[in-house]
């Protein structure tokens, strides 16, 4: 990972964005950016892959590579372009509904891949785009469009899942603290294999129950908890289900252990899939053919 | 006396070996200097239930099998009942003398010989092991076509040899030629076909579609698969990942389909060369991903290895069925190509074409082919995949990789806008990577720069359709290929077919033109896009023209009527799951002419 100097104005997009005033997305846009001066990650050497939403349209409103791609199918495109360019640093940003909706089984799997992919959801625990519809993280009895006498849905449980598939670096942030969603994003990034971090990020026009004072008067950082160890699953399982009064964030668990899955692809030993010479040599395409004598 | 002109069929249970000695057999007899085409047939269970394989033998080139046959090689009694009719009069059955529910006079009465042999026997006795049973039959059908068992055998060492130990190999040898010598003592002087080697024949390569189509990918330098296994796709997704080690390939097994073309759309995206491989049902998954490779431009491939549907169908069957659907699958309008290869050699040199393609117009292109073309086998000269041609045809456009720094400073003396509008519609692609081409595209309507047009304005909206649409005439005037002819010149009846139906039809044609009916051919492998004026052209030119079809509605006759508003005289259709074959044609082609 490059270390140069990136300033904050460098990773100015020309796009103005269109989110609504006070959108927690700022915020995470903001962490983004400040993460990626931290790490001295430059525009080129970045790729966001996102999903459809309004966090979605981030990748136009920072200067870096972006692919604004399917609802719910970032993860698979993040994945591929990953392994075809595995010096780029690939940052998916999607939201709730795209990663806990419509993309489960994608990001149910790529957990267990530990391919070295951040992740950033954006949770808003409602469908803002849509305007207003129940997300698959809306409490119990959330009122919406089309949950009119409140959901009798449970909400998913990212971080548990997460948990469960066997990810490696699991953290929650808040869209309303960018400096220490920022440290989060620094964080998985410099992780090696897949980083989930699911952000709180209030709508403010469609969701009035989880807002940003809702979500400040609960939230609590884990690392401030001199006892709580990271690399303690069981820790992390019991944490991952505290709800209610007190809410934590933070980095619920880690695990440096385990390869990644680029490591384990011998095609990727030295150097990035694209920059290897097409086609191969005849010899070998003609000794194979051999085999079929 | 016949020589060298046979069609046999084993057939047993699934997990009998039946595709193995099939293939075995095969491979051995074209390791004589025949030529051979094979086709299996087999249902979707692990054990049990009925498959069979049939081989054609000629001196000449076969393009598809026949549906008589002289000779049965039965592992089980059913074969027997499912497969008397096939067999001309004058032909044979070799069966186990164990099997008690065979009459043998009902055989007789066909004027077929019943050859009952004891081949469980001599596979415990001599073998050690009754699994060798197959080794028995197969040696003892040599013997009785007195065909030299060196070939056989050297196939079994080739088999056995290197993976479990050449002590198996040997028991199975044994096995071969006390069957072969008992065969041939008690049977051979029964019966009219013999297979007799041709000296000096170049050597051949036994192959099936799916492994041409893999040959095309490796040859044209694919460097990524991802794909969820899906019968008839799934062998060539295997084939594949057994050759990504020596290659220098990704093979990804996706959670669905979905993630394998999606995975492909980022590994092209990435500047590499990718192809995901799926039937009819992972197809329909992959619709809206191909819209966004439609949208963001993105160069990937996709192999359609169609099977008869609807929903599961018949999934271990072939059928024709998802032309027309494939050509319009995903929303909205974008460009895309489609390639139907025909025979082994096209599955091979238009699997390559199609990355070409892909990666000059900066557009998705499908590759279709059925359970037919994906599992028959043919044997074919070596020389038949010419790799130099493959590789000096390598063209990826106006791609520029990121580490080409030369390349880059050179052509961004201005910026860079990866949907700059050109006169071709073909804009520079340089993938993410370089200081100077940092950008972000979207599958929503964007600006030549990428970014999502928020303005939406109707000036944007119009050129960035129109550029896209552009690349399909360009296409279509400077690289896709009008439909070939085969056959008489001056026809009364043109059979015009796509795909896998090359084979039978071409053969039908040779028949048709033998009983004194003065037919040719014309076969679809470029679907779209296509100059259609040119296609009206040809046939105009024709007296009547038939489609062939392995469908119910005759896809390709719609669609030929779509863009020329041409109608086909008659379709002949069929949608049984069952490869089209030349009998079937012929007589077919008779009952419809009867009605023009």
């Amino acid at each position: 990972m490059a270390t140069a100097t990136v300033t904050m104005k460098e990773l100015q997009s020309p796009v103005e964005p269109t989110w609504c005033p006070g959108c927690g997305d700022y915020g995470i846009l903001n962490a983004v950016k400040r993460a990626m001066v931290q790490l001295g990650l430059r525009p080129h050497e970045v790729f966001f892959v996102s999903g459809i939403g309004c966090g979605s349209k981030l990748p136009d409103y920072i200067r870096a590579n972006g692919f604004n791609s399917l609802h719910g199918r970032p993860v698979p495109i993040a994945q591929g372009f990953r392994l075809a360019h595995h010096d780029m640093v690939v940052i998916v940003v999607d939201g709730d509904g795209d990663n806990y909706g419509i993309g489960g089984n994608h990001w149910l799997h790529i957990m267990r891949r530990n391919i070295n992919i951040t992740h950033i959801v954006q949770n808003n625990m409602v469908y803002g785009l849509t305007k207003g519809q129940y997300a698959p993280t809306s409490m119990k009895g959330y009122v919406s469009t089309t949950s009119p006498e409140g959901t009798i849905e449970w909400p998913v449980n990212p971080i548990a899942i997460a948990l469960a598939a066997g990810a490696t670096f699991i953290a929650r942030g808040f869209s309303g603290d960018p400096k220490h969603l920022a440290d989060l994003i620094v964080k998985g990034i410099q992780h090696k294999g897949y980083a989930l971090i699911d952000v709180f990020q209030p709508c403010v026009i469609f969701n009035r129950i989880n807002t940003y004072d809702w979500f400040r008067e609960r939230i609590y950082k884990l690392e401030e908890d001199p006892n709580y160890d990271p690399h303690d699953k069981a820790m992390a399982w019991e944490k991952a289900h505290e709800w209610g009064d007190r809410i934590p964030i933070g980095i619920f668990y880690i695990n440096e252990e385990l390869p990644t899955l680029e490591e384990q692809i011998p095609a990727l030993a030295e150097k990035p899939l694209y920059q290897q010479e097409i086609p191969p040599r005849v010899e070998d395409l003609e000794a194979l053919k051999m085999a079929f004598v | 006396m016949v020589k060298n002109d046979v069609n046999f069929k084993l057939g047993g249970e699934a997990g009998q070996g039946v595709e193995s000695s099939g293939m075995g057999f095969a491979r051995a007899i074209a390791r004589a200097g025949l030529h051979i085409f094979g086709v299996q047939d087999y249902m979707s269970r692990i054990r049990g239930g009925h498959n069979w394989y049939q081989v054609r033998v000629s001196e000449r080139t076969l393009y598809a099998h026949e549906p008589k046959i002289q000779l049965l090689i039965a592992f089980d009694e059913r074969t027997i009942e499912d497969h008397l009719h096939e067999i001309v009069e004058g032909g044979a059955i070799i069966y186990d003398e164990s099997f008690k529910g065979v009459d043998e006079e009902a055989i007789k009465m066909r004027g077929v010989i019943p050859m009952p042999m004891p081949l469980i026997k001599i596979a415990e006795e001599v073998g050690g092991n009754k699994l060798m049973m197959n080794t028995a039959a197969v040696a003892a059908a040599c013997g009785i076509l007195e065909f030299d068992l060196s070939y056989p055998e050297s196939v079994i060492r080739d088999n056995f040899g290197r993976r479990k130990g050449s002590e198996i190999a040997e028991r199975n040898i044994r096995v071969a030629e006390a069957a072969f010598e008992e065969a041939r003592r008690r049977y051979a002087h029964l019966f009219d076909w013999k297979l007799e080697p041709i000296p000096n024949a170049p050597k051949r390569m036994v192959i099936n579609g799916n492994q041409a189509l893999g040959f095309g990918a490796l040859a044209a330098g694919c460097k990524f698969v991802a794909s969820y296994p899906m019968t008839p796709a799934s062998s060539l997704f295997e084939f594949m990942c057994a050759q990504s080690k020596r290659f220098g390939i990704i093979t990804r097994q996706s959670e669905d389909e979905m993630s394998g073309i999606l995975q492909c759309i980022g590994a092209a995206h990435a500047g590499v060369r990718a192809f995901a491989c799926t039937s009819g049902g992972g197809f329909s998954l992959m619709a809206e991903s191909l819209s966004l490779a439609g949208s963001t431009e993105t160069p990937v491939v996709v192999v359609l290895a169609q099977r008869p549907g609807p929903a599961t169908g018949l999934p271990t069957r072939t059928g024709q069925e998802d032309m027309l659907f494939a050509l319009h699958a995903g929303h909205g309008e974008f460009p895309r190509a489609a390639l139907a290869p025909g025979t082994i050699e096209q599955c091979f040199y238009e699997m390559a074409r199609a990355f070409n393609i892909a990666e000059k117009y900066q557009m998705p292109v499908i590759v279709f082919t059925d359970n037919f073309l994906a599992n028959s086998i043919r044997s074919i000269d070596l020389d038949a995949f010419d790799f130099r041609k493959v590789a000096s045809e390598i063209d990826r456009g106006k791609l520029i990789l990121p580490h080409e720094n030369e390349k880059i400073e050179q052509a961004l003396l201005d910026g860079y806008r990866r949907y700059e509008f050109v006169e071709d519609g073909i804009s520079l692609r340089i993938p993410p990577g370089h200081p100077k081409a940092v950008y972000s595209v979207a599958g929503e309507e964007h600006l030549p720069e990428g970014f999502i047009d928020w303005e939406e304005t109707i000036e944007n909206r119009n050129r960035m359709v129109q550029k896209r649409m552009r690349k399909l005439e360009i296409a279509a005037q400077n690289d896709m290929r009008l439909p070939e002819s085969y056959g008489h010149e001056d026809a009364e009846v043109t059979l015009v077919c796509w795909g896998s139906a090359y084979g039978p039809v071409r053969e039908a044609v040779d028949t048709l033109n033998h009983n004194g009916l003065r037919a040719n051919m014309l076969h679809f492998v470029d679907l779209h896009p296509l100059n259609w004026d040119q296609v009206a052209d040809v046939l105009n030119n024709c007296r009547s023209w038939v489609t062939v079809e392995s469908n119910f509605t005759g896809q390709l006759a719609r669609w030929i009527r779509m863009n020329t508003g041409l109608k086909a005289h008659a379709t002949i259709g069929k949608y049984d799951g069952r490869p089209l074959n030349p009998t079937y044609i012929v007589e077919h082609l008779q009952e419809v002419l009867a009605k023009v």
